[in-house]
């Protein structure tokens, strides 16, 4: 995590820092315990080729973790996660980076909050958009 | 095998509509919030250290967005058996109210939200979105989820 970033240092456009994360199949086994999720697709390579995969998957929902990580990093301790959403369009495999990225789409002040709307998704490492999503968030402002 | 090209109808929508899981509550502690933080390899400190934490404007550890899914809310049950076995998850849309605490005792409802069918390439697919509400101790809503499953 940076510098706290403010309302003032953003405009409609802005990309945010991107995030880069290295899942392996350790990182999977240690999600399912920390998670709960047990299906086996997601650790066992037998299983999941028998269920017609190519190969152990990442689970959507620690994809979901990485873009939330996105947006809270992006926003630092004083801003505020309102919306997180994503759409599992692709599946993404353990053993290549994958890259979260977004974008400002939308900055405006309602209630005496300053809101951003992004445009968030998740990228493997060809550069294929695999996990589509939306924020929104609230920042501080500088004084 | 042959994959029928309609399963639903409109009284079986309506049955399933609204129907809730059994409510699940579990107490956020601190160790699960900081083995989940190492899970994600999140570093951010109001996850990680407590003191630091304590110094931010929560005050203490709060729990990254995504932890309330080791909630493990069940999934509200279908009035009917299902046709498919096979389940993908779409994706979850979250709204955030208040922030998850280490002490917090979160309960959390699972409710059919809407369900209905299309034909794609793979066949017919039964697709419901489930709204999952999380309590906190003091009646608040801290957070909504809503994810869409797809049956094939």
């Amino acid at each position: 995590m940076g510098d706290q970033v403010y309302w003032d240092d953003v405009k409609e456009g802005t990309e945010l820092p991107d995030l880069v994360k290295q899942p392996t199949t350790q990182q999977l086994v240690k999600y399912a315990g920390a998670s709960g999720d047990y299906y086996q697709i997601h650790y066992d390579i037998n299983y999941a080729k028998a269920n017609g995969l190519p190969g152990i998957i990442i689970h959507g929902a620690l994809k979901n973790a990485f873009l939330g990580q996105l947006m809270t990093d992006f926003i630092g301790l004083e801003g505020s996660l309102k919306k997180l959403s994503v759409q599992y369009r692709a599946m993404d495999e353990p053993g290549t980076p994958v890259y979260a990225k977004g974008t400002i789409k939308k900055k405006y002040t309602k209630d005496d909050e300053n809101f951003l709307e992004c445009d968030i998704w998740l990228e493997d490492h060809q550069g294929n958009k695999t996990t589509p999503g939306y924020a929104v968030v609230t920042l501080p402002n500088k004084t | 095998m042959t994959t029928p090209t309609s399963f639903l109808t409109e009284e079986m929508r309506q049955q399933a509509i609204g129907q809730k899981s059994e409510p699940k509550t579990i107490d956020v502690e601190k160790g699960a919030i900081i083995k989940f933080a190492e899970a994600i390899e999140d570093d951010n400190p109001v996850f990680n250290d407590e003191q630091a934490a304590r110094d931010s404007r929560y005050g203490g550890l709060i729990a990254p967005p995504t932890f309330l899914r080791s909630v493990g809310v069940d999934r509200p049950a279908y009035p009917y058996d299902m046709p498919f076995n096979r389940l993908l998850d779409g994706g979850s849309d979250w709204e955030y109210f208040h922030p998850v605490r280490a002490g917090d005792r979160i309960t959390a409802v699972s409710e059919i939200a809407d369900i209905n069918e299309r034909n794609g390439r793979m066949g017919l697919m039964i697709i419901t979105t489930i709204v999952v509400t999380y309590r906190n101790q003091f009646d608040q809503v801290a957070a909504t989820q809503t994810s869409t499953s797809i049956r094939y």
